[in-house]
């Protein structure tokens, strides 16, 4: 017979216990019924939202590629930032009061951790600041009742990969060290053309067959939760379906170091659709003890950053 | 008729907003970057000259990825916060823009067969390159203003391509203020060289950090202004990609190609009211008077 007190429950275990890739465009949250393929986007949130909370979490963690810095990396440390929000493009779609909760001590937490591995941070506590769009639509859709405390990294337009990955690393020393349980958000799209006219919503579709093809062929990694493989075609996608606006395609980096770096993740695709032409997928890694296929690593897996090393992009 | 009275390139680094101090900015500073700040004085001086009604204004911090857009709202009071350097820029402000003049260039635009929109969210908040240019120009803010969204074309196809849109939209610019009864003042807001450092002092305002990222940053931006002030205008929209690319500048937003094209050209000599760098970028202070407009 145990001695243990059967009535003291195991401490849940900290770490990363799910990742989820959502799209950052406004559609799914402000006319998911535009388009049917907008309201599947906003009905995916919704079970997206429901698997994330199965899971337990304590913070949401949440990297948005909407969000450039130029000062290394900014992590947003307002405990309850409030504005109405419009975006600078489709603005004719409505405005998006919000109110979060942001764990401060957490940013903190976050910005200290990526100190000591080189890189340069700090956190923005401003009343006002401009929370990117990306940012919005999925704390909007993903936590509605601010549940889970969350906080918001930006992503570096002139990173590549060494620094993402470092980034991502650094991410995950805070979880650890803080025993968090985190949900790890990614906002961006896949492909990432935009039509460049307006259109009518239910006439969206993927802006090429080439985008598209390659958008699925993400997915289809995902799916089977090879998330390093995935990030290990970073460059080739960025070359393929990405309109440069940023020196590289960094979110499954990022992705990949803070959730360890692995293919043993159980992934769900709940939805691929398209927004003005771009690739919107909201899908779920949830790990598990084993994953398909092996790690594919052609790359170096950096440490600590020293900084640019100056070689030419 | 309508008139362009002056054209500028009129950079929107938030850190020249900072250094002065003004009432609307909410952080204060000790100094810093005085040869750029002292380069608007002069501007404001040479426009205090000159009889004029509305400023446009084309930011490359208002991104529309379809379409070229025109604030269409007649008033705007808000807190604009810098997203990247919000330690420095978190400045209030109240704007009234001059909606049928917007309504005008966006008409014009579209005859041209640019896609085109007007902006009508009365919740938009105006974006800080606008509001940088715009309070440098003319702290005062006693004009309304027009702003013209960067339609980054370049990022999307080539420079090439957005050189020919914003050429285009340069033509329906000069052509909607002529058919107009407006003096207008028109603002390229954009640095040429753009290569950021990307830490930044204890005290931003520490003159001893702050220089051009390297030096080829800064041949490309003697040379850029050199043809400038000599009126070779049509070189440099040849010279454009390549200065765009090697540059890492911020011309990519396309407002440098617009000034010039609605300026038609200008052969006549661009002047220099200053020059410096800010964060390791490059940035030129200049206007041009139009003849029929002396
Ligand atoms: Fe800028």
């Amino acid at each position: 017979m145990s001695d243990s007190d059967p009535t003291e429950l195991e401490a849940p275990e900290p770490g990363t216990v799910y990742g989820l890739l959502v799209p950052g465009l406004p559609q799914p949250l402000l006319c998911p019924g535009a388009g049917a393929g907008y309201q599947r986007l906003h009905d995916a949130f919704a079970a997206a939202r429901r698997q994330l909370l199965a899971h337990e979490p304590d913070l949401l963690l949440v990297y948005s590629t909407m969000w450039p810095s130029i000062i290394g990396h900014q992590i947003q440390a307002d405990p309850q930032p409030e504005w109405v929000h419009v975006d600078e493009l489709f603005h004719d779609l409505g405005s998006i009061p919000y109110r979060f909760r942001i764990d401060e001590g957490f940013a903190h937490q976050l910005r200290d951790a990526l100190d000591a591995r080189g890189l340069t941070a700090r956190t923005v506590a401003y009343h006002g600041f401009p929370i990117d769009t990306g940012s919005v639509v999925a704390l909007k859709l993903l936590n509605p009742d601010n549940s889970v405390p969350a906080v918001i990294i930006s992503s570096n337009v002139y990173s590549d990969r060494a620094e993402t990955v470092v980034v991502g690393k650094a991410c995950r020393d805070a979880i650890l060290a803080g025993g968090r349980r985190a949900a790890v958000v990614v906002v961006g799209t896949l492909s990432n053309r935009l039509f460049t006219d307006w259109i009518d919503p239910a006439d969206d579709r993927i802006h090429s067959l080439k985008d598209d093809e390659w958008n699925r062929k993400i997915l289809e990694f995902l799916g089977q939760g090879r998330l390093e493989d995935t990030a290990q075609l970073s460059r080739e996608i960025h070359r393929q379906i990405r309109v440069p606006k940023v020196v590289n395609f960094k979110s499954m980096w990022f992705w990949s170091a803070v959730m360890g770096q692995h293919n043993q993740f159980d992934g769900e695709v709940f939805a691929y659709e398209a927004l003005h032409g771009t690739g919107g997928a909201v899908v779920g890694l949830a790990p598990c003890g084993s994953g398909v296929g092996d790690k594919e690593f052609d790359e170096d897996d950096v440490e600590q950053f020293h900084g640019d090393r100056d070689v030419l992009a | 008729m309508g008139q362009i009275v002056f054209g500028a390139l009129a950079p929107h680094p938030p850190h020249l907003v900072y250094a002065a101090n003004p009432p609307q900015n909410e952080p204060t500073a000790e100094c810093g970057w005085e040869t750029l700040r002292w380069g608007y004085e002069r501007l404001a001086d040479r426009l205090s000259t000159i009889e004029y009604d509305t400023i446009v204004v084309l930011s490359p911090h208002w991104q529309t990825y379809v379409g070229t857009h025109f604030l269409g709202v007649e008033r705007f009071h808000s807190l604009s916060v810098d997203p990247i350097f919000p330690n420095l820029f978190r400045y209030r402000y109240d704007l009234t823009v001059d909606v049928p003049l917007a309504e005008q260039l966006c008409a014009a635009a579209s005859e041209a067969g640019l896609v085109t929109k007007m902006m009508r969210n009365p919740d938009f908040r105006v974006d800080y390159g606008t509001i940088v240019s715009c309070h440098l120009t003319n702290p005062t803010w006693d004009k309304p203003i027009v702003s013209i969204s960067s339609q980054r074309s370049a990022a999307f196809y080539s420079v090439e391509v957005m050189q020919e849109q914003m050429l285009a939209l340069g033509r329906a610019t000069a052509r909607a203020i002529e058919a107009s009864d407006r003096r207008v003042v028109l603002l390229a807001s954009e640095s040429l060289s753009h290569r950021h450092f990307v830490s930044e002092a204890d005290i931003p305002e520490d003159m001893s950090r702050e220089h051009i990222t390297n030096h080829h940053q800064y041949l490309w931006d003697m040379k850029l202004i050199e043809m400038l002030r000599t009126g070779r205008t049509r070189e440099v929209v040849d010279l454009m990609p390549e200065f765009t690319e090697q540059a890492v500048s911020e011309s990519d937003s396309g407002a440098l190609t617009w000034l010039i094209s609605a300026l038609s050209f200008p052969r006549y000599t661009a002047e220099l009211y200053g020059y410096g760098t800010v964060i390791g970028t490059g940035n030129a202070v200049m206007g041009w008077v139009p003849r029929e407009a002396r």
